[in-house]
Protein backbone atom coordinates (compact mmCIF):
# COMPACT_ATOMS: atom_id res chain seq x y z
CA UNK A 1 0.00 0.00 0.00
CA UNK A 2 1.19 3.51 -0.79
CA UNK A 3 -0.92 5.39 1.76
CA UNK A 4 -2.07 4.97 5.35
CA UNK A 5 -5.56 5.85 4.03
CA UNK A 6 -5.45 2.76 1.78
CA UNK A 7 -4.76 0.57 4.82
CA UNK A 8 -7.77 2.20 6.45
CA UNK A 9 -9.96 1.34 3.45
CA UNK A 10 -8.75 -2.24 3.62
CA UNK A 11 -9.13 -2.92 7.34
CA UNK A 12 -12.50 -1.17 7.75
CA UNK A 13 -13.89 -3.80 5.40
CA UNK A 14 -13.25 -6.28 8.22
CA UNK A 15 -15.62 -4.23 10.41
CA UNK A 16 -18.23 -4.19 7.63
CA UNK A 17 -17.98 -7.97 7.22
CA UNK A 18 -18.30 -8.33 11.01
CA UNK A 19 -21.75 -6.73 10.62
CA UNK A 20 -20.93 -3.60 12.59
CA UNK A 21 -23.61 -0.92 12.80
CA UNK A 22 -21.15 1.81 13.86
CA UNK A 23 -17.55 2.24 12.81
CA UNK A 24 -15.69 5.08 14.53
CA UNK A 25 -12.43 6.09 12.88
CA UNK A 26 -10.01 8.56 14.36
CA UNK A 27 -6.66 10.04 13.44
CA UNK A 28 -4.73 11.91 16.08
CA UNK A 29 -1.41 13.56 15.31
CA UNK A 30 0.57 14.43 18.42
CA UNK A 31 2.96 17.34 18.93
CA UNK A 32 5.95 15.01 18.46
CA UNK A 33 4.73 13.56 15.14
CA UNK A 34 3.12 10.29 16.24
CA UNK A 35 -0.02 9.52 14.21
CA UNK A 36 -2.50 7.24 15.97
CA UNK A 37 -5.16 5.64 13.79
CA UNK A 38 -8.02 3.96 15.63
CA UNK A 39 -10.84 1.90 14.12
CA UNK A 40 -13.51 0.93 16.61
CA UNK A 41 -16.50 -1.16 15.58
CA UNK A 42 -19.47 -2.80 17.27
CA UNK A 43 -19.40 -5.87 15.06
CA UNK A 44 -19.43 -9.49 16.13
CA UNK A 45 -15.88 -9.40 17.53
CA UNK A 46 -13.31 -12.19 17.74
CA UNK A 47 -12.78 -14.87 20.34
CA UNK A 48 -9.42 -15.26 22.08
CA UNK A 49 -8.34 -18.01 19.73
CA UNK A 50 -8.93 -15.99 16.54
CA UNK A 51 -7.49 -12.83 18.13
CA UNK A 52 -4.22 -14.65 18.81
CA UNK A 53 -3.93 -15.85 15.21
CA UNK A 54 -5.27 -12.86 13.35
CA UNK A 55 -1.84 -11.28 12.78
CA UNK A 56 -0.79 -14.23 10.67
CA UNK A 57 -1.10 -13.92 6.89
CA UNK A 58 -2.41 -17.47 6.81
CA UNK A 59 -5.54 -16.68 8.77
CA UNK A 60 -8.72 -15.36 7.20
CA UNK A 61 -12.45 -15.74 7.78
CA UNK A 62 -12.94 -15.90 4.04
CA UNK A 63 -13.80 -19.31 2.71
CA UNK A 64 -12.60 -18.79 -0.86
CA UNK A 65 -8.91 -19.05 -0.01
CA UNK A 66 -6.60 -19.37 2.96
CA UNK A 67 -4.62 -16.13 3.02
CA UNK A 68 -5.55 -12.68 4.32
CA UNK A 69 -3.04 -9.86 4.07
CA UNK A 70 -4.91 -6.83 5.39
CA UNK A 71 -3.67 -6.84 8.98
CA UNK A 72 -0.14 -8.19 8.20
CA UNK A 73 0.46 -5.42 5.63
CA UNK A 74 -0.78 -2.76 8.08
CA UNK A 75 1.59 -4.13 10.74
CA UNK A 76 4.50 -4.18 8.31
CA UNK A 77 4.09 -0.51 7.43
CA UNK A 78 3.37 0.69 10.98
CA UNK A 79 6.42 -1.16 12.28
CA UNK A 80 8.64 0.08 9.42
CA UNK A 81 8.09 3.61 10.77
CA UNK A 82 8.90 2.53 14.34
CA UNK A 83 5.25 2.28 15.33
CA UNK A 84 2.98 -0.62 16.24
CA UNK A 85 -0.45 -2.20 15.88
CA UNK A 86 -2.69 -3.21 18.75
CA UNK A 87 -5.88 -5.26 18.41
CA UNK A 88 -8.50 -5.70 21.11
CA UNK A 89 -11.68 -7.62 20.60
CA UNK A 90 -14.54 -9.18 22.45
CA UNK A 91 -17.19 -11.52 21.05
CA UNK A 92 -20.53 -9.73 20.75
CA UNK A 93 -19.06 -6.30 21.54
CA UNK A 94 -16.70 -5.47 18.71
CA UNK A 95 -13.10 -4.80 17.82
CA UNK A 96 -10.68 -1.91 18.24
CA UNK A 97 -7.59 -1.69 16.07
CA UNK A 98 -5.02 0.95 16.93
CA UNK A 99 -2.05 1.62 14.66
CA UNK A 100 0.73 4.06 15.44
CA UNK A 101 2.96 5.62 12.83
CA UNK A 102 6.01 7.77 13.51
CA UNK A 103 5.53 10.38 10.80
CA UNK A 104 9.05 11.78 11.19
CA UNK A 105 10.52 8.45 10.03
CA UNK A 106 11.79 8.28 6.44
CA UNK A 107 10.00 4.91 6.15
CA UNK A 108 6.59 6.25 7.18
CA UNK A 109 3.90 6.21 4.50
CA UNK A 110 2.06 9.45 3.75
CA UNK A 111 -1.46 9.63 5.17
CA UNK A 112 -2.82 9.95 1.62
CA UNK A 113 -6.32 10.77 0.44
CA UNK A 114 -8.43 10.21 3.53
CA UNK A 115 -11.46 11.89 1.92
CA UNK A 116 -11.42 9.48 -1.02
CA UNK A 117 -11.10 6.51 1.33
CA UNK A 118 -14.13 7.62 3.38
CA UNK A 119 -16.16 8.20 0.20
CA UNK A 120 -15.17 4.73 -1.06
CA UNK A 121 -16.27 3.11 2.21
CA UNK A 122 -19.63 4.85 1.92
CA UNK A 123 -20.14 3.67 -1.69
CA UNK A 124 -19.35 0.12 -0.57
CA UNK A 125 -21.76 0.22 2.39
CA UNK A 126 -24.22 3.08 1.89
CA UNK A 127 -26.88 1.87 4.37
CA UNK A 128 -25.01 0.24 7.19
CA UNK A 129 -22.77 0.78 9.16
CA UNK A 130 -22.74 4.46 10.12
CA UNK A 131 -19.21 5.84 9.77
CA UNK A 132 -17.71 8.54 11.92
CA UNK A 133 -14.38 10.25 11.33
CA UNK A 134 -12.59 12.40 13.88
CA UNK A 135 -9.26 14.03 13.06
CA UNK A 136 -7.19 16.01 15.50
CA UNK A 137 -3.76 17.58 15.68
CA UNK A 138 -2.22 20.58 17.45
CA UNK A 139 -3.75 22.59 14.56
CA UNK A 140 -7.36 21.70 15.30
CA UNK A 141 -10.09 19.08 15.19
CA UNK A 142 -12.88 17.94 12.85
CA UNK A 143 -15.78 15.54 13.23
CA UNK A 144 -17.81 13.94 10.42
CA UNK A 145 -20.59 11.39 10.56
CA UNK A 146 -22.72 9.66 7.95
CA UNK A 147 -25.67 9.89 10.35
CA UNK A 148 -25.72 13.68 9.94
CA UNK A 149 -25.46 13.47 6.14
CA UNK A 150 -28.22 10.86 6.04
CA UNK A 151 -30.51 13.09 8.11
CA UNK A 152 -29.83 16.00 5.74
CA UNK A 153 -30.42 14.18 2.43
CA UNK A 154 -33.48 12.24 3.56
CA UNK A 155 -34.46 8.60 3.25
CA UNK A 156 -35.18 8.56 -0.51
CA UNK A 157 -31.57 9.23 -1.53
CA UNK A 158 -28.78 6.70 -1.03
CA UNK A 159 -25.45 8.05 0.23
CA UNK A 160 -23.86 6.17 -2.69
CA UNK A 161 -25.38 8.50 -5.32
CA UNK A 162 -22.51 10.19 -7.20
CA UNK A 163 -23.48 13.77 -6.24
CA UNK A 164 -23.58 12.92 -2.54
CA UNK A 165 -20.30 11.01 -2.74
CA UNK A 166 -18.67 14.00 -4.47
CA UNK A 167 -19.94 16.37 -1.80
CA UNK A 168 -18.63 14.13 1.00
CA UNK A 169 -15.25 13.85 -0.71
CA UNK A 170 -14.91 17.58 -1.27
CA UNK A 171 -16.03 18.61 2.19
CA UNK A 172 -13.76 16.07 3.87
CA UNK A 173 -10.81 17.21 1.74
CA UNK A 174 -11.38 20.81 2.83
CA UNK A 175 -11.86 19.90 6.47
CA UNK A 176 -8.94 17.50 6.92
CA UNK A 177 -6.34 19.55 5.04
CA UNK A 178 -5.81 22.26 7.73
CA UNK A 179 -5.47 19.60 10.45
CA UNK A 180 -3.45 16.82 8.84
CA UNK A 181 -2.30 18.42 5.56
CA UNK A 182 1.33 18.33 6.66
CA UNK A 183 1.48 14.50 6.57
CA UNK A 184 -0.84 13.77 3.63
CA UNK A 185 1.72 13.67 0.81
CA UNK B 1 -18.97 19.45 9.66
CA UNK B 2 -19.02 21.60 6.49
CA UNK B 3 -22.27 23.40 5.75
CA UNK B 4 -25.01 20.80 5.57
CA UNK B 5 -27.15 23.56 4.01
CA UNK B 6 -25.19 23.04 0.80
CA UNK B 7 -26.54 19.53 0.69
CA UNK B 8 -30.05 20.84 0.08
CA UNK B 9 -29.20 22.01 -3.45
CA UNK B 10 -27.31 18.78 -4.15
CA UNK B 11 -30.25 16.80 -2.84
CA UNK B 12 -32.57 18.41 -5.39
CA UNK B 13 -30.19 17.74 -8.28
CA UNK B 14 -29.83 14.12 -7.20
CA UNK B 15 -33.59 13.64 -6.89
CA UNK B 16 -34.26 15.04 -10.36
CA UNK B 17 -31.67 12.67 -11.83
CA UNK B 18 -32.80 9.54 -10.01
CA UNK B 19 -36.46 10.26 -10.70
CA UNK B 20 -35.66 9.52 -14.35
CA UNK B 21 -34.78 5.98 -13.37
CA UNK B 22 -36.86 3.34 -15.06
CA UNK B 23 -38.80 0.92 -12.91
CA UNK B 24 -37.23 -2.36 -11.94
CA UNK B 25 -33.70 -3.62 -11.89
CA UNK B 26 -32.59 -2.98 -15.46
CA UNK B 27 -29.76 -0.49 -15.09
CA UNK B 28 -26.11 -1.00 -16.00
CA UNK B 29 -23.93 -2.14 -13.13
CA UNK B 30 -20.25 -1.29 -12.68
CA UNK B 31 -18.55 -3.56 -10.15
CA UNK B 32 -15.03 -2.83 -8.90
CA UNK B 33 -12.75 -5.23 -7.03
CA UNK B 34 -12.02 -3.58 -3.67
CA UNK B 35 -10.21 -6.25 -1.65
CA UNK B 36 -6.62 -5.87 -0.38
CA UNK B 37 -5.24 -6.72 -3.84
CA UNK B 38 -7.52 -4.28 -5.70
CA UNK B 39 -6.86 -1.46 -3.21
CA UNK B 40 -3.09 -1.96 -3.40
CA UNK B 41 -3.23 -1.95 -7.23
CA UNK B 42 -5.12 1.36 -7.37
CA UNK B 43 -8.86 0.54 -7.40
CA UNK B 44 -9.89 3.48 -5.20
CA UNK B 45 -9.17 6.30 -7.71
CA UNK B 46 -10.66 4.13 -10.49
CA UNK B 47 -13.94 3.88 -8.59
CA UNK B 48 -14.04 7.67 -8.15
CA UNK B 49 -13.29 8.21 -11.83
CA UNK B 50 -16.49 6.21 -12.57
CA UNK B 51 -18.49 8.21 -10.00
CA UNK B 52 -17.28 11.52 -11.47
CA UNK B 53 -18.04 10.46 -15.03
CA UNK B 54 -21.54 9.25 -14.13
CA UNK B 55 -22.33 12.51 -12.30
CA UNK B 56 -20.90 14.60 -15.15
CA UNK B 57 -22.97 12.82 -17.80
CA UNK B 58 -26.06 12.70 -15.55
CA UNK B 59 -26.50 8.98 -16.18
CA UNK B 60 -29.56 7.89 -14.24
CA UNK B 61 -29.51 4.11 -14.68
CA UNK B 62 -25.91 3.25 -13.78
CA UNK B 63 -24.88 2.01 -10.34
CA UNK B 64 -21.36 1.53 -9.05
CA UNK B 65 -20.62 -1.13 -6.44
CA UNK B 66 -17.72 -3.06 -4.95
CA UNK B 67 -16.77 -6.69 -4.69
CA UNK B 68 -14.06 -8.69 -2.95
CA UNK B 69 -11.14 -10.59 -4.40
CA UNK B 70 -12.06 -12.99 -7.19
CA UNK B 71 -8.66 -14.68 -7.31
CA UNK B 72 -6.94 -12.93 -10.22
CA UNK B 73 -5.01 -10.43 -8.12
CA UNK B 74 -2.33 -9.92 -10.79
CA UNK B 75 -4.96 -8.38 -13.12
CA UNK B 76 -6.25 -5.82 -10.58
CA UNK B 77 -7.68 -3.22 -10.69
CA UNK B 78 -10.53 -5.15 -12.34
CA UNK B 79 -13.92 -3.73 -13.30
CA UNK B 80 -16.98 -5.64 -14.49
CA UNK B 81 -19.50 -3.77 -16.61
CA UNK B 82 -22.84 -5.57 -16.67
CA UNK B 83 -25.38 -4.29 -19.19
CA UNK B 84 -28.77 -6.04 -18.82
CA UNK B 85 -29.32 -8.61 -21.56
CA UNK B 86 -25.65 -8.63 -22.60
CA UNK B 87 -22.73 -10.74 -21.51
CA UNK B 88 -20.65 -9.35 -18.63
CA UNK B 89 -17.46 -7.57 -19.76
CA UNK B 90 -14.39 -7.62 -17.51
CA UNK B 91 -11.78 -4.87 -17.80
CA UNK B 92 -8.33 -5.43 -16.31
CA UNK B 93 -5.41 -3.24 -15.16
CA UNK B 94 -7.85 -0.32 -15.22
CA UNK B 95 -6.46 3.17 -14.66
CA UNK B 96 -8.52 6.34 -14.02
CA UNK B 97 -7.49 7.68 -17.48
CA UNK B 98 -9.25 4.72 -19.14
CA UNK B 99 -12.57 5.36 -17.43
CA UNK B 100 -14.03 8.19 -19.61
CA UNK B 101 -13.60 5.97 -22.69
CA UNK B 102 -15.24 2.93 -21.03
CA UNK B 103 -18.18 5.09 -19.95
CA UNK B 104 -18.57 6.81 -23.35
CA UNK B 105 -18.06 3.83 -25.63
CA UNK B 106 -19.43 0.96 -23.58
CA UNK B 107 -21.96 2.28 -21.08
CA UNK B 108 -23.39 5.08 -23.22
CA UNK B 109 -22.93 3.70 -26.76
CA UNK B 110 -22.97 -0.05 -26.12
CA UNK B 111 -19.61 -0.96 -27.68
CA UNK B 112 -17.16 -2.54 -25.19
CA UNK B 113 -13.58 -1.26 -25.38
CA UNK B 114 -12.02 -4.55 -26.49
CA UNK B 115 -8.38 -3.56 -26.00
CA UNK B 116 -8.92 -3.05 -22.22
CA UNK B 117 -10.74 -6.34 -21.61
CA UNK B 118 -9.50 -9.52 -19.99
CA UNK B 119 -9.67 -11.20 -23.41
CA UNK B 120 -7.04 -8.83 -24.80
CA UNK B 121 -4.80 -9.15 -21.71
CA UNK B 122 -4.70 -12.96 -21.53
Amino acid sequence: MKEIALHLLDIVQNSVRAEASHVDISFDLSEDGVLTMTVKDDGKGMDRELLEKVRSPFVTTRTTRRVGLGIPLLMQNAMASGGSVDIESEVGRGTVITAQFHTDSIDCLPLGDLAETMATLIIGSPDKPEFRLICSSPKGQMDFSTEEVRAAVGPEISLAEPEIVQWIRQSLTEETEPILGGIMR
Amino acid sequence: MKSLAELEAIRKATLSRINLRTEGDNGTRVVIGMATCGIAAGARPVMHAFMDEIAKRQLSDVTVSQTGCIGMCRLEPMVDVIVPGKEKVTYVHVKPEMVPRIVAEHIVNGRPVDEYTIGAAE
